[in-house]
């Protein structure tokens, strides 16, 4: 068979040849007959008769091009059929149209981001084979705690990987350009680019076997920084930049769209990658060999035919091979393991919850509008049941009926859904901005053929799903009632009222499940925005400036901290005399509430002196630097001993402030105070704690009591400083003066990150605010579906029974009387829907358990609100048309 | 199935018997009259007619769809010309893949038929 057997208008052309061929056949009998001697009309007719009939004679051979042409004809027919329906009833198809737009629009938009971020592979070849390489001390309870060069050699020589590169995130200072500006950092293997199978838009990149143990001086450059930096300098290959008083070459310029595939926003936002061979200078050999961790972890690619569980199989192997030839790096207690994570999930793990868990509502959301929808269609059938019964009792077959509605029903959602997607087009770029950048992959989001795809085949089945309960009447129509209904608008079956009622309770189960969804989602959020936290971010402002640590150690400015105190009480003192300014405090980037650049390690590996449970091994517990002034000024109170001081400088003994939850965890039953660390496992230096602070939220607003060690500024140094200024000014303008201090201290210095607390604050709340707005809308829109729902059907219930009313009222009957009559039926239909809907609400309450804070999952206060204001909307929706029942005139009713 | 009627053309009388023959010999007898050339489904009818001495008519509702069926198959081609009285008109030929055919199905006919002649008896055995 041809596709040409299908197409209509082939089909067409065919059948006239035909009718010409029959016409030719009739002649040329005819012209015979009469050249035997019979008259011409003797002849038409009998050669007519000999041909047989004519239409039948087309049919059959028709017949021989297949079945798959006449659906299509049929299909074709179908559709101009339904196009002419509606414009017959416009405000009808508008309203429907309408409404399916908002439901697909609303659905495709979310699937556009669910399809570029969980769907789509990465964007790389043989994306399947990419992997992340995350260390655990399962026994410790610590994931992803990095790797050391032997390990990366141990995984380079297993055999499994084409390329394991390890990435070492940093920033820089990068200078000597017009302004000192701070620069994401991905310090990699040579072989990083080729590991990923992309290759440069500028320039050659690294040579993938370069063996060179130190920095190789070579920089591959974000089609960013060179638009931004460089003014796409197009000679700006071979270009030498300092990156923290170091020189670079650059090398390579990465095609624009390129982002480093990391899960943490400022590893994606990466500008520079560096050349490291992880085994040479500035590292020495001590550090080298050593199989402490020591990079943040590595990315690679499993050699081809080797899927990841193999793969990971094998490293699990290994793994058992180096703990028996390494015991004292690798002690049992610690079940140190290695973790291959599909290099996708490592990226959009954590958001694939929240993400499934909106598309799920927004299909909720096209449920409902498919209930409504199905609604109005019900009533357009009735009225058109005389119609459909004539057509029927014509003989047209019922199934070809049903066809012809589910037809008119899938063009209305098709319609809809193509406006939906011009909506979601229109729309599109303020959408886009409404997603938090900390969504990986944000920049892929597009609406491509997947996604245009998804939003037809959504309207298709939607339109299928409504349109079936109209199309299902067909075979219950009672013919002889229908046609004898003459004048007197028809009135529904039994099995009607029946279908629209069960899609009004569906409707209210399904918008309670979305309102106590929403209603969970805005308890959380307002206590997580309640929740005490322990610091008092009021008017103050962060800035960020990072100091150079040059690979060099001798170039570097500060290489001490008793050098870096000098710099930090400059600050200070000068940002005291800015106008407005009350008080001022440095930190480690660590030391910033709630949002702690990843190149900062806040976990530091401590060792506890006399620790009977964890003997030598280091513990992971968050750790910052301060100096004195950043308890009063975050209102961090004081609960036993004291704070830093300003004698506490490095020629003064090492000292730290433990948090009360740092203090109960390790000294249930002793007191913290006095107690000895050591700050990191190489350390010799014993830090001895001399005050417990009361607990903040710095961590997380979902966790009360994190452990928190706090040392001091002047004694353990921090490259990446935080300001803490507090002020009575609008503080744009003590940001300004304090950049202009730091400036004039040191005009190398980059200024970055400008951000008053509050909004970290916020921020931090980014994601689960965008779940939240999102849901939010989904359940009003829900709500307003309903609401019009109830108050379709309630109108066409007091329509129905005008008469029946009328009669009541005639024979005394009161206007409460009527309301009662009218409101109690559809509020019944409402509270019944609403009642069945907890039950899903329970379910789904259970599944975004993870989502929740401080609300249980079966909150009865949520869900009880939830019925209360859907019972509200119901009665509302309900009152309208019961106020018109009261409006019948018993005469006039009664005289038709 | 696929009924030939025969008819008597002199008293133009609708058939009487029919003869049932099995699916396939259509296709069969319709390419063996083209096999002269060319020809439209007017002139094969005559044709077949004229070939089986008036035993064998071609009705159109057989003879069409049958035209319709082996053009799909790549039996036969079509051409569009003007007749006489400048109609359009559609003639029918061979095509080398319909000539292949024909000789399969002519084989193929020869065997059923001697096959057949040879379960016949010979008038007279059935007594015997």
């Amino acid at each position: 068979m041809s596709i040409l057997d299908w197409l209509p208008w082939v089909r067409e052309r065919r059948t006239r040849e035909l009718a010409d061929e029959f016409h030719a056949h009739l002649e040329m009998a005819e012209a015979e007959r009469i050249a035997r001697g019979e008259t011409p009309t003797e002849a038409a007719a009998n050669a007519r008769r000999e041909f047989g009939n004519f239409g039948l004679v087309q049919e059959v051979a028709r017949d021989e091009w297949g079945r798959g042409g006449r659906w299509v004809e049929h299909l074709v027919h179908d559709v101009s059929y339904g196009f002419r329906m509606l414009r017959r009833a416009p405000a009808f198809a508008a309203v429907v149209i309408l409404t399916i737009a908002l439901g697909v629009g609303a659905t495709t938009a979310i699937f556009s981001v669910v399809n570029a971020t969980l769907l789509h592979p990465l964007p790389y070849p043989h994306a399947e084979q990419l992997v992340r390489i995350e260390d655990d001390l399962v026994g410790l309870g610590a994931r992803d705690i990095g790797m050391s060069t032997p390990e990366w050699n141990d995984l380079r020589r297993s055999g499994v990987f084409d390329f394991v590169s390890p990435t070492w995130f940093d920033d820089n200072n990068l200078t000597g350009l017009e302004r000192a500006q701070r620069v994401g950092l991905l310090i990699v293997a040579p072989n990083y680019f080729a590991l990923l199978g992309v290759k440069p838009r500028l320039g050659a990149g690294f040579t993938p076997g370069d063996a060179t143990p130190g920095f190789n001086g070579q920089a591959v450059i974000s089609d960013g920084l060179w638009k931004t930096a460089f003014g796409s300098d197009p000679d700006v290959l071979g270009r030498v930049v300092q990156l923290d008083s170091d020189s670079y070459r650059i090398v390579g310029v990465m095609p624009p769209g390129f982002q480093a595939p990391g899960s943490t926003r400022e590893e994606r936002g990466t500008q520079v990658w560096p050349a490291f061979g992880f085994a040479g200078a500035p590292l020495n050999q001590a550090t080298v060999e050593s199989r402490r961790s020591l990079f943040a972890g590595a990315i690679a690619r499993v050699k081809s035919g080797l899927t990841i569980d193999e793969a990971q199989r094998r490293i699990d192997v290994l793994v058992r091979q180096l703990r028996q030839q390494f015991p004292a790096d690798y002690p049992p207690a610690s079940d140190w393991r290695i973790r291959l994570v599909p290099l996708k999930d490592a990226i959009v793990g954590n958001v694939r919850e929240p993400l499934l868990f909106l598309f799920g509502a927004v299909i909720l959301v096209l449920l409902i509008a498919c209930a409504n929808v199905a609604n109005l269609l019900l009533t357009r059938a009735t009225g058109r049941s005389r119609e459909l019964a004539l057509r029927q009792a014509l003989g047209g077959a019922p199934a070809r009926l049903v066809r012809q509605l589910l037809t008119e029903s899938i063009l209305l959602s098709v319609l809809g859904g193509l406006a939906g997607m011009l909506l979601l087009v229109v729309v599109k770029s303020s959408l886009v901005r409404l997603v938090p950048d900390a969504l990986p992959r944000v920049n892929e989001i597009a609406i491509d053929w997947g996604v245009v795809l998804f939003a037809l085949a959504a309207s298709v089945v939607v339109g299928a799903i409504f349109g079936l309960a109209p199309a299902l009447q067909i075979r219950g129509l009672d013919l002889i009632r229908a046609l004898k209904m003459e004048g007197r608008g028809a009135t529904s079956s039994r099995a009607q009222n029946r279908t629209r009622r069960l899609l009004v309770v569906a409707e209210f189960a399904l918008s309670l499940v979305l309102m106590s969804a929403a209603g969970l989602l805005v308890r959380s959020f307002w206590r997580l925005l309640d929740a005490p936290l322990g610091f008092n971010p009021r008017n103050v402002t962060v800035l960020h400036t990072r100091l150079p640590y040059p690979n060099d150690p001798k170039e570097d400015l500060y290489p001490t901290a008793g050098a870096e105190a000098t710099l930090v009480r400059e600050v200070m003192r000068r940002s005291l005399t800015l106008p407005g300014v009350t008080d001022v405090a440095l930190g480690s980037g660590a030391a910033v509430p709630l949002d702690h650049p990843q190149q900062d390690q806040t976990l530091l590996r401590v060792v506890i002196e006399n620790d009977a449970v964890h003997g030598d091994q280091p513990l992971f517990i968050t750790g910052a630097e301060v100096t004195p002034e950043y308890f009063r000024l975050l209102d961090l109170p004081l609960r036993r001993g004291r704070l830093l001081e300003d004698f506490d400088s490095d020629s003064a003994p090492s000292v730290a402030v433990v948090n009360e939850a740092m203090a109960k965890m390790y000294w249930p039953n002793t007191e913290a105070l006095g107690k000895r660390l050591r700050l990191s496992p190489r350390s010799t230096t014993w830090t001895t704690i001399v005050g417990v602070v009361g607990d903040a939220r710095t961590e997380s607003l979902a966790s009360p009591a994190v452990p928190q060690i706090y040392a001091s500024l002047y004694q353990r140094q921090g490259k990446h400083l935080a300001i803490f200024v507090r002020g009575y000014f609008e503080t744009n303008a003590i940001a300004h003066g304090v950049r202009d201090v730091i400036q004039s201290i040191n005009a190398a210095l980059p200024v970055f990150g400008v951000q008053t607390l509050g909004e970290t604050v916020s921020d931090s709340l980014a994601v689960r605010r965008l779940s939240l707005i999102l849901i939010a809308s989904f359940a009003a829109t829900a709500l307003l579906l309903a609401a019009l729902g109830i108050y379709g059907v309630t109108s066409y219930l007091v329509a129905e029974r005008t008469q029946e009313i009328g009669v009541r009222l005639a024979l005394g009957a009161q206007h409460g009387d009527v309301i009662r009559l009218v409101m109690g039926q559809g509020v019944r239909l409402a509270v019944v829907g609403a009642s069945a809907g907890v039950v899903g609400a329970l379910v789904v309450a259970r599944l975004m358990s993870g989502l929740l804070f401080g609300v249980p999952a079966a909150d009865p206060l949520t869900i009880g609100g939830a019925l209360a204001l859907l019972t509200s909307i119901a009665v509302a929706g309900c009152y309208v048309p019961a106020r018109r029942a009261l409006r019948v005139d018993p005469i006039v009713t009664l005289k038709t | 199935m696929v009924y030939l009627s025969r008819t008597d053309m002199a008293s133009n009388e609708p058939a009487t018997s029919r003869i049932e023959i099995l699916q396939g010999t259509l296709d069969f007898i319709i390419l063996q009259a083209l096999r002269w050339g060319p020809c439209h489904g007017y002139g094969i009818v005559q044709l077949i007619r004229a070939q089986s001495r008036n035993l064998l008519q071609v009705e159109t509702g057989s003879l069409y769809p049958a035209l319709q069926r082996l053009v799909k198959q790549g039996a036969i081609a079509t051409e569009w010309g003007m007749s006489s009285t400048n109609r359009r008109v559609r003639t029918y030929r061979l095509t080398p893949r319909g000539r292949k055919r024909l000789a399969a199905e002519r084989s193929r006919w020869e065997q059923l038929s001697e096959a057949i002649a040879g379960l016949m008896l010979p008038p007279g055995a059935e007594e015997a």
